[in-house]
């Protein structure tokens, strides 16, 4: 082939990689595609030239391939978006207008916050109210941000109205003092089908799917992320205040800490949803960084755990603290691994990173079936509420991880599908949650706290 | 003739799925061997063929591996697995279903290909 022909190639080949949608490996492959295509044609009697021209009008026109390309690779729908070329009509709900509505229903997160305050109910006061609700008050206006921005259809829509006001009773359903364990845990429960509600309103009609289920989970991985540094912002806003209050002689604690921490916050929980579809590569190309620095941070924390554990002699005899540390470490490690998932580049072979994963789920693993045992022997002095539920707690992660770790091994043997496999196993847990949160919520409290 | 574009999607999996099962192949020759087992009908684009193989490596039903060509160029190989093999086998009773169906319902009208009512 003659160099004009290269040149027109490299030329050619550096257009197309400027397309985010379709990578180095795909260019590679298009290629060689288009140099067997000149070749047929320079057989057939065409000049380099000719055939240069034929072959690329034939491949289609760049932005049609990388249409396609981001389709099938990006996992991401707004790739498709800005690709260039003819751009869809982008409406009212997803351009960046769209930040009055949020401020809209970010300042209706805000109030919902302060209502039961204003009717009596304060922060101080009313600790078993806001145990219970705190969740659902302050998700109520990002759920309703949401079924705004995605418009999931009426019967969606219905279901999760019904489904939050069903949570505000259930939370509510049960007397419990102050210092009931079973208040605790409805605490901490509330909040997880709070996120699963919030996910139903983000999905959708794709609530069934892997992809739409996935898309929330990324979701919710780049919305902590900036809520993380709204956090920042705000208590050096709030170190400021407190600093020119005192200056001036003025008395701010009360405003700080009734109204610019909870509405804040409350107001942060909106403008980061509408920020990660907003600004979407912001966030977007920090995760994959994030998950690499973390992942092999915990991995090496694991083992230390494990050796302190195995070290102390007993390893069936824990402190009761280290267990719900344990439990925590076991959520991080799930975490990492959906978020992993969602950072993982498409058509990404086994690598370095992927044995670090799995030697992160070997080791969690190790610590859950440590925590197991610590909470059989536990048991064995009879159930009580909060046994019960750390077992159930673990009894999940232990199914998770176990059958991660295979396809994890999976993956790394090169067994087609198994990314694919991961993805659709750990999206099937999402709703186990959910109804595990309600067992804790509902069912537990009866059989053991109200005794 | 032109084949909508709805009926070239569902059966690309099932086209590129069979012929990697006569032998292992690459994008160019797959597309060419589209053509030829079509007389022509089916005209692919790359950019209908490429995104369909990366779904099917995906899904586990191809393998990809990077070989060189002939002339020493690199080349990506897709080959069938095992998944693939009996993914293909459901396709195939899938359309014998809906060709069966489709056959008897015109014959039953008396319809010929020529589209001669009788």
């Amino acid at each position: 082939m003659s160099e004009t022909l290269d040149t027109q190639i490299d030329l050619w080949r550096a257009h197309m990689e400027r397309r985010t949608a379709v990578s180095g490996a795909d260019v590679d492959e298009l290629e060689d595609h288009l140099r067997g295509h000149i070749e047929s044609l320079t057989t057939a009697g065409l000049s380099d030239d000719e055939a240069f021209l034929v072959a690329v009008k034939r491949l289609g026109s760049q932005d049609d391939i990388a249409r396609e390309f981001a389709r099938e690779n990006s996992k991401r729908l707004w790739k498709q978006l800005v690709l260039g070329g003819a751009p869809e009509p982008t409406s009212r709900r997803t351009g960046l207008g769209s930040w009055v509505t949020a401020i809209v229903f970010a300042v209706i997160g805000a109030a919902i916050v302060k209502v039961p305050s204003l009717l009596g109910a304060s922060f101080e006061d009313s600790f078993i109210f806001y145990a219970r609700n705190l969740s659902l008050l302050g998700f109520a206006a990002l759920i309703a941000y949401l079924l705004w921005r995605y418009r999931p259809g009426r019967m969606l829509t219905l279901a999760t109205g019904v489904g939050f006001v069903t949570l505000a009773v259930l939370a509510n359903m049960y007397p419990f003092a102050e210092d009931n364990h079973a208040l605790v845990m409805t605490a901490i429960h509330v909040p997880i089908v709070t996120w699963l509600l919030a996910g139903l309103a983000y999905t959708g009609t794709r609530w069934r799917h892997v992809d739409g289920r996935m898309d929330f989970v990324r979701f919710t991985g780049e919305w902590v992320i900036y809520l993380v540094l709204f956090q920042v912002g705000g208590m050096v806003l709030f170190g400021l205040i407190a600093a020119v209050g005192a200056a001036a002689g003025l008395d701010v604690g009360t405003f700080l800490a009734e109204w610019l921490i909870p509405c804040g916050a409350a107001g942060a929980v909106v403008i980061a949803a509408w920020l990660v579809e907003a600004k979407q590569s912001v966030v977007e190309n920090m995760a994959p960084v994030l998950a690499r620095v973390f992942t092999p941070l915990f991995a090496a924390t694991f083992v230390v755990l494990l050796i302190a554990v195995l070290a102390s002699g007993d390893a069936t005899a824990l402190d009761r603290d280290l267990l719900i540390a344990f439990n925590a470490v076991l959520v991080v490690a799930i975490g990492l691994i959906l978020y992993n998932l969602t950072a993982r580049g498409d058509g990404e072979g086994p690598g370095w990173f992927d044995w670090l994963q799995l030697a992160l789920v070997g080791g969690a693993l190790a610590l859950d079936v440590v925590a197991l045992t610590n909470i059989l022997t536990r048991i064995a002095d009879g159930w009580t509420f909060n046994r019960t539920v750390i077992l159930g707690a673990n009894v999940i992660l232990l199914v998770n991880l176990a059958v991660s770790a295979w396809l994890l091994a999976r993956l790394i043997r090169r067994r087609g599908g198994a990314v694919l496999a991961l993805e659709r196993w750990q999206a099937a847990l999402l709703p186990a949650y959910g109804v595990w949160a309600l067992v804790v919520i509902v069912v537990l409290p009866p059989v053991f706290a109200l005794t | 003739m032109d084949i909508p574009k709805d009926l070239v999607a569902a059966s690309a999996a099932p086209l590129v799925l069979s012929i990697l099962a006569e032998q292992d192949s690459y994008g160019y020759a797959i597309i060419k061997r589209v053509a030829e087992l079509s007389d022509g009908e089916l005209a692919w684009t790359e950019g209908l063929l490429y995104p369909l193989l990366h779904r099917l490596e995906r899904q586990g039903h191809v393998v990809s591996e990077w070989g060189a060509s002939d002339t020493g160029r690199r080349r990506k190989y897709y080959r069938l697995t095992a998944d693939g093999r009996a993914a293909l086998t459901e396709h195939q009773t899938q359309w014998r279903a809906v060709a069966q169906a489709l056959e008897a319902s015109w014959k039953s009208m008396a319809i010929g290909p020529a589209g001669a009512l009788a």
